[in-house]
C-alpha cells in the first residue's frame, strides 16, 4: 500500500509539473500559430521575444525595488510586471514585423524564414552584449514571508505551490482572453479571413497591414508573459530563447500549426512528455534525455500526422 | 541606402541594347534583365569573364590559395586559411541542400558533428581503434549520406516550414545527444565523451604514415593543402551533379515541386538526394576538423556554426557555388578580424567607407557631402565633449585591455567620444538608440534620410567603439545577424547569385 501511494504521489507531482509546463509552452506555442495562421511564416525569432520579456520582467522588478524590498504588494508586482513584459514584446513584435519581414511578404517563401533566423540571431546576442550572459534570477524566494513557493494546497502528500497556480491559471485566463478577441471581436474576424484567404480578405475591405500588426501584438504579448511566467521559477539566461522556441515551435506543429486549441493542446502534450520522460525513464538520468523522448513524437506525428493534432490538412492547389 | 529600388530598371529604357529574344524556357523579364546588367563598356568585360569557363576560375583560384603558405609563414595565417577552406567546403554542401533542393536544412552542422564523432570514434584512444583515414574517410561519407538520407525521410511529404522544425530539433538532438553520450542508456557505456569530448584523435595518415599537424611548433601547411584537395575534388564533383540530369532536376523542383512532380520527376526522392549530398560534404569536412584539432566537442556544431554557415551560403548567392565559396571567405575572414579588438576598430571605418561609396556611387556630390559632414559632425561632436567635460574623451574605448595595459592609439581618438569611464545606462541606451536610428532611416526618404545618416553613423561609430568593441564574441554574431537580415531584404540573390523571379 505503500509504494502504490508512493507511485501515486510522483504521478501526481509529475502530472503537476508537467501542467505547470505545458502551460508556458501553450503560450509560446499560440504566438507560433498565431502569426503563421496570418502570415504562413514560422517566425524564429519569437522564442527570443520570450527570453527578452522575461528580462523587461526582471528589470520591471528591479525598478520596484527588488523581490526583498518590494514597494508594493507581491501581487501587485506580478500583475505589473507581466503587463510591463507584455507591452514591452508587444512592441518589440511589431518592430520585427515591420522592419523584418514586412519587406519580404511577397519574396519567396525560405527568404523571410532566413530573415527570421537572422532576427533570432541578433535579438540573442544584442541582449547578451548588452546585459551578458550570467542567469538572472527573479529571487522571489526572498519576498518577505516567501508567499509563493511555501504555501499552496496538497492532493495526498504532494505540495503544489502557489505559484504554479498562478502559473496555470495565467495561462488558462490569457487563453480565455485570446479566445474572446478571436471568435468575438470584428479584430478577429478578420484575422481570421486572412488567415483564410489572404488576397479576398483584402477584396472584402480588410486593411491586411493592420491585421498583421495585431496578430503580432497578440502574439509577442503572450510571449511576454510567457517569459515572466517561466522566469519566476526558474532563472532566465540568455540562450534560453532558442530552447524554449524550439519547444514551443515543436508544440505548435504538434498540435496543429495554424490552430489555435491546437497550439494549447500541443503545449500540454509538450509538458507532460517532457515532465513525464523526466520522471519515469529508468534509470537515474530522465532529465537527459527529454529531447529524445519530444524528437520521437515529432517524429511520429510528422510520419502519421502530418497536418498536427489539430491542423487541417494542407491541401495544394494547382 | 541606395537610391533604387531592387525592381527598379537600371537606366532609362532608350540606352538599353536592344533586347534579344528570349531563350526557350527563359522569362523574358529575367532576359531583359540581363540585359540590363551594366553599361556597355562593363558590360562587354563582364561578358568576357562569363566565358571564361568554369574550371579555369577554380585552377586560378587553388592556385592562388596554394601561394598563401608562400607569402606567410606564420601559423595563424595558415591555419585561418585551413579554417576558411573547411567553411569553404561546408557552404558548398549547404549549397546543395538551400540553393539546388531550396529546402531549408536546419539540421545540417549536425551532419558535420556526426562526421567528426565518427572519426574520431574510429581513429582515437577512446576505444582504441585506429583505423586508415583512407578506410575511415569511405565510412564517414556513407554514415553522413546514410544520416541524411534517414533525417530526411520522415521530412519527404513536408514542406518548407515543417523541414525546419524537424532539422532545428534534430540539431538540438545531436546536441543532447553528445553531451549526455558520456552516459548513454541501455548501458552503453561512454560513446561520445560528454561535454569533455573526445581527446586524443589521430591526425590524418596516408596509408599508415601519420601526417603530422604541427611542424617545429608551427601549423603543418600539410594539412592546408590536403583541405584544398578535398576542396577540389568536393567542388568538381558537386559541380558534375549540378549539370547532370539530377541536378537540373533538383533545381526544376525547387522552383516548383508540384510541377516537377507531373512531369514525372521523383520529387521526394530527389529531396532525399540532396538532403544526402549535403550531409555527405558536411560528414567529410567533419573528418578533417576533428583530425587537425585532435578533439572534438559538443559545441563546436551548434546554432551558432548553422547561422554562419547560412550566412556564408546567402552572402555568396545561393545555388551559385563560386558564390558561395566567396561568400565563405568574406565571413570566414571578417570574424576572424572581428575577434581582435584592434583589427576590429578599422574593419568598421572601412565598410562604413565602402558603404557610402556603394550606396552613393551615382550621386557622388551627395555622398561627398555626407562623408564631410559627418567628418565635421564627429570633430564637433568630440571638441563639444572635451569641453564639458575632459573625461567625455579621455578614454580608449573598448578596445582598450587595461588589466594587460595594451592600449593602442588609434587615428580615430581625435575624433570619436570615448568616455574614459562609460556609465552603465549608456551602453544600453546608445545601443538601443543607434537600432531606433537605423530603423528610421529605413523608413525616412529623400533628404531627411541623409540628413540623418550623419548623426546615426557618427552614433554607430561611438557604439562601436565603446560598447561592442569590448566584447567581440556577441559582437561578432550581432553582426552576422544583421548582414542576415539586410541581405534578404536588399540583395537575396546575394553576391553572385542569379536572381530568381516568382512567375504568378
Amino acid at each position: 500500500m505503500l509504494i502504490a501511494s508512493a507511485a501515486t504521489d510522483k504521478f501526481i507531482a509529475l502530472t503537476v509539473d508537467g501542467l505547470t509546463l505545458g502551460s508556458v509552452y501553450a503560450l509560446i506555442a499560440l504566438g507560433y500559430t498565431l502569426v503563421y495562421g496570418v502570415l504562413k511564416l514560422l517566425n524564429f525569432a519569437h522564442g527570443d521575444v520570450v527570453m527578452i520579456g522575461s528580462y523587461i520582467g526582471f528589470g520591471m522588478l528591479r525598478l520596484l525595488g527588488g523581490s526583498n524590498d518590494l514597494v508594493i504588494p507581491w501581487v501587485l508586482a506580478l500583475i505589473v510586471i507581466t503587463l510591463t513584459a507584455m507591452a514591452g514584446c508587444a512592441g518589440l513584435g511589431v518592430a520585427i514585423e515591420r522592419f523584418a519581414y514586412r519587406p519580404l511578404r511577397d519574396a519567396p517563401r525560405i527568404a523571410p524564414l532566413i530573415s527570421a533566423l537572422g532576427v533570432s540571431f541578433f535579438l540573442a546576442y544584442s541582449m547578451q552584449l548588452l546585459f551578458g550572459a550570467q542567469y538572472r534570477d527573479y529571487d522571489l524566494f526572498s519576498l518577505p514571508g516567501n508567499p509563493l513557493f511555501l504555501n499552496g494546497f496538497r492532493i495526498d502528500n504532494v505540495q503544489i505551490s502557489v505559484v504554479r497556480i498562478i502559473i496555470v491559471v495565467s495561462a488558462i485566463v490569457l487563453c480565455i482572453a485570446l479566445w474572446f478577441l478571436v471568435n468575438r471581436t470584428r479584430t478577429g474576424k478578420a484575422m481570421k479571413a486572412t488567415s483564410y484567404d489572404r488576397e479576398a480578405a483584402a477584396m472584402m475591405g480588410i486593411n491586411i497591414d493592420r491585421v498583421i500588426v495585431f496578430t503580432f501584438v497578440l502574439g509577442s504579448s503572450l510571449a511576454g508573459a510567457a517569459g515572466v511566467l517561466f522566469a519566476i521559477r526558474v532563472p532566465t539566461q540568455v540562450s534560453l530563447g532558442f530552447i524554449l522556441g524550439l519547444k514551443g515551435f515543436t508544440a505548435a506543429v504538434i498540435g496543429g500549426i495554424g490552430s489555435i486549441p491546437g497550439a494549447m493542446a500541443g503545449g500540454l502534450i509538450l509538458g507532460f512528455a517532457e515532465s513525464y520522460a523526466a520522471g519515469y525513464w529508468p534509470g537515474s538520468a530522465g532529465t537527459r534525455w527529454t529531447d529524445l523522448v519530444i524528437f520521437s513524437i515529432l517524429i511520429l506525428f510528422m510520419i502519421f500526422r502530418p497536418q498536427g493534432l489539430l491542423g487541417r490538412p494542407d491541401i495544394k492547389k494547382v | 541606402m541606395s537610391d533604387t529600388t531592387p525592381h527598379a530598371p537600371l537606366g532609362p529604357e532608350g540606352e538599353n541594347p536592344p533586347v534579344t529574344s528570349p531563350a526557350i524556357g527563359q522569362d523574358e523579364w529575367v532576359a531583359r534583365h540581363l540585359d540590363r546588367r551594366l553599361p556597355p563598356r562593363l558590360g562587354k568585360v563582364e561578358e568576357r569573364l562569363r566565358q571564361v569557363p568554369w574550371w579555369a576560375w577554380l585552377t586560378l583560384f587553388i592556385g592562388a590559395a596554394c601561394m598563401l603558405p608562400v607569402f606567410s609563414s606564420s601559423g595563424y595565417v595558415r591555419r585561418i586559411g585551413f579554417d576558411t577552406v573547411l567553411y569553404m567546403m561546408l557552404a558548398l554542401g549547404l549549397n546543395v541542400v538551400v540553393g539546388w533542393g531550396g529546402l531549408l536544412d536546419l539540421g545540417y552542422v549536425a551532419f558535420y558533428g556526426i562526421g567528426a564523432y565518427t572519426y574520431a570514434l574510429l581513429a582515437s584512444d577512446h576505444y582504441d581503434i585506429h583505423l586508415w583515414s583512407v578506410v575511415v574517410i569511405p565510412i564517414v561519407v556513407v554514415i553522413g549520406a546514410a544520416a541524411g538520407f534517414l533525417l530526411g525521410l520522415p521530412s519527404r511529404r513536408l514542406s518548407g516550414d515543417y523541414l525546419a522544425i524537424v532539422t532545428l530539433f534534430f540539431l538540438q538532438l545531436f546536441q543532447t545527444l553528445t553531451v549526455n553520450g558520456d552516459q548513454f542508456f541501455f548501458d552503453l557505456g561512454n560513446v561520445t565523451g560528454g561535454a569533455n569530448g573526445i581527446l586524443n584523435v589521430d591526425p590524418l595518415d596516408f596509408f599508415g604514415r601519420e601526417i603530422a599537424v604541427q611542424h617545429n611548433g608551427v601549423f603543418a601547411v600539410d594539412y592546408y593543402f590536403i583541405a584544398l584537395g578535398f576542396f577540389a575534388v568536393v567542388f568538381v564533383a558537386l559541380r558534375f551533379v549540378n549539370l547532370s540530369r539530377t541536378g537540373r532536376a533538383w533545381r526544376s523542383q525547387r522552383e516548383d515541386p508540384l510541377a516537377a512532380e507531373v512531369m514525372g520527376m521523383p520529387v521526394n526522392w530527389l529531396k532525399l538526394l540532396s538532403f544526402a549530398f549535403g550531409a555527405a560534404v558536411a560528414a567529410l569536412t567533419g573528418v578533417l576538423f576533428a583530425s587537425l584539432n585532435a578533439s572534438v566537442f559538443p559545441l563546436s556544431f551548434y546554432f551558432v556554426l548553422l547561422i554562419t554557415v547560412y550566412t556564408m551560403v546567402i552572402l555568396g548567392g545561393q545555388g551559385s557555388q563560386a558564390g558561395v565559396v566567396l561568400g565563405a571567405i568574406i565571413i570566414s575572414v571578417l570574424l576572424e578580424l572581428l575577434r581582435d579588438p584592434a583589427h576590429a576598430r578599422d574593419v568598421f571605418y572601412v565598410c562604413v567607407a565602402a558603404g557610402l561609396v556603394l550606396a552613393f556611387w551615382r550621386r557622388w556630390k551627395v555622398g561627398l557631402g555626407v562623408a564631410g559632414g559627418l567628418v565635421a559632425f564627429g570633430f564637433v561632436v568630440h571638441a563639444i565633449a572635451q569641453a564639458i567635460d575632459t573625461s567625455w574623451t579621455a578614454g580608449s574605448g573598448g578596445a582598450c585591455d587595461p588589466t594587460a595595459g595594451t592600449c593602442p592609439s588609434n587615428w580615430v581618438d581625435v575624433w570619436v567620444a570615448l568616455p574614459d569611464d562609460l556609465a552603465s545606462w549608456i551602453a544600453p541606451v546608445s545601443y538601443i538608440g543607434l537600432i531606433v536610428a537605423a530603423l528610421t532611416l529605413t523608413v525616412l526618404t529623400g533628404w531627411w534620410r541623409i540628413v540623418l545618416l550623419v548623426p546615426t553613423l557618427y552614433l554607430a561609430a561611438f557604439v562601436w567603439e565603446n560598447v561592442m568593441l569590448a566584447k567581440p564574441e556577441p559582437t561578432r554574431y550581432i553582426v552576422i545577424g544583421v548582414i542576415l537580415i539586410s541581405l534578404m531584404i536588399l540583395r537575396p540573390n546575394g553576391l553572385l547569385g542569379e536572381r530568381r523571379v516568382e512567375i504568378v
